[in-house]
């Protein structure tokens, strides 16, 4: 049975295709890369200044000197070059960034996503999450459909403080597929076994449904 | 003893940081943090300092140990989330913190290295960090004016330097270091080899030497593992 994570990993792979430039955001985005197979070339960006992400290091490899922004330590595949900070935000705020996959904690019906604070709790900063969404090509949010308490993630408007304001190009969640157009979101795919109003049932925004409504391949 | 820029001690190197000072500090999280000066400026206590880096090191480590003598005053940072004395000194007012995004703060050390007092960024729109700033419209989308930042101190971790100071960096410890370096009114640079004038590749320099008043060499480096993630063989 593919866990709710195994689904979302599983659908944000498809989005990976060969020969792009992509930023996979701290936490669950990082698993993906972990599963784009060999035949797809892609080449990975940690804003810390590392395009090339290679796989975690073996043990006699490991150097303090190479982590990646989730202040892993990683290596450089063939092909890779180091930059400072400046220079790794002019490529993702310039657009040369062909895709970032961050997580979300709610997204909005006009492609708002909140993301980075909780007021009441500790704030811990919002690391390139603001530059990332208005600087990549195509912005994908992975999340939960609902949170623990069985309510919408996926909301009319945001009620945390936004990371970017109508950012989102497309929303993956575990149970559906949304894209986000000029006239509002759109359902693309449900996942098997669950039909449009299922998904409407546990969706607080406003979203019509593609003409091509397809299925979401469930996880292994 | 100083020999040019090259200081013996970190002591002396560090001697005129004042209370008060503003320190534009390189590294990200504990990669290519300049670990030395900083326990030096512990040992000095030297007070109030308001700190510009992108993250506060750990509770016993990097800028954390500064927190921990309660030494800062304001951190200017994109996360500070690694660090529990942070958090309580945070949430009793002990310190403030400016929190700013990444790539933001970044180019607000670049600017301010490069004699730009302000520029206009995409970043934060329509988000907390918007308020209070001025915006304007280019080609019918908006942006936000964005300050350039320069400190009374640059403090730089480097890997090599010539004893003209020009720097290279190694791997991902270059990160926010070049920068820095441009940005200080007096920038000091820890380095873990010191080589003569002409044995670096001028292809290769990644900072000149015309960024850099003082150079110290640091032995022991800890360059401590925040996450230290392995593969099978």
């Amino acid at each position: 049975m593919a866990t709710s994570r195994d689904i979302i990993i599983n659908r944000a792979l498809q989005e990976i295709e060969d020969g792009m430039y992509v930023n996979l955001g701290i936490g669950i985005p990082t698993l993906i890369a972990n599963a784009i197979p060999n035949d797809r070339h892609v080449m990975l960006q940690s804003e810390n200044g590392l395009l090339g992400i290679g796989p975690y290091p073996l043990e006699h490899e490991v150097d303090a000197d190479e982590i990646n922004a989730g202040k892993e330590t990683v290596t450089a595949q063939k092909g890779a070059s180091y930059f400072d900070s400046a220079e790794s935000f002019a490529m993702i705020r310039g657009g040369h960034i062909d895709l970032a996959i961050l997580g979300g904690m709610e997204v909005a019906e006009n492609g708002d996503l909140a993301n980075w604070m909780i007021p009441g709790k500790m704030v811990k900063g919002m690391g390139g999450a603001m530059d990332l969404v208005n600087g990549a090509k195509r912005v994908v949010i992975i999340m939960e459909h609902v949170n623990k308490y069985g309510e919408s993630k996926v909301k009319s408007s945001c009620t945390l403080p936004l990371t970017g304001s109508r950012v989102v190009h497309r929303l993956i969640t575990d149970k559906a597929v949304f894209d986000f157009m000029d006239a509002g979101m759109v359902l693309i795919e449900t996942l098997a076994g669950l039909t449009v109003e299922d998904i409407r049932a546990v969706t607080e925004a406003n979203f019509t449904v593609s003409p091509e409504l397809e299925r979401m391949p469930v996880g292994e | 003893m100083q020999q040019g820029k090259i200081y013996d001690s970190f002591t002396e190197a560090t001697a005129d940081i004042f209370d008060g000072a503003t320190l534009v500090v390189g590294g990200f999280g504990l990669c290519g943090i300049p670990e030395k000066s900083i326990a030096a400026l512990q040992e000095k206590g030297v007070k109030e300092l308001t700190v510009v880096s992108n993250n506060c090191g750990v509770d016993d480590f990097g800028l954390g140990i500064l927190l921990h003598s309660r030494q800062i005053k304001k951190m200017i940072s994109s996360y500070v989330g690694e660090n529990k004395t942070f958090e309580q000194q945070y949430l009793s007012g002990e310190i403030e913190v400016d929190l700013v995004p990444q790539g933001t703060l970044a180019e607000r050390i670049r600017a301010g290295g490069a004699g730009i007092p302000g520029f206009y960024t995409p970043t934060g729109v329509g988000t907390p960090i918007a308020e209070g700033k001025e915006q304007k419209q280019f080609d019918g989308k908006t942006y936000l004016l964005e300050e350039g930042i320069v400190g009374d101190f640059a403090l730089v971790k480097a890997w090599k330097a010539d004893k003209l100071g020009n720097l290279v960096f190694r791997k991902t410890s270059r990160n926010f270091n070049p920068l820095v370096a441009t940005a200080g009114k007096v920038t000091i640079v820890e380095v873990e080899e010191l080589v003569e004038v002409g044995e670096l590749d001028p292809n290769e320099i990644h900072t000149p030497a015309v960024y850099v008043q003082r150079i110290i060499v640091g032995t022991d480096y800890e360059k401590r593992i925040e996450r230290r993630t392995v593969r099978e063989a």
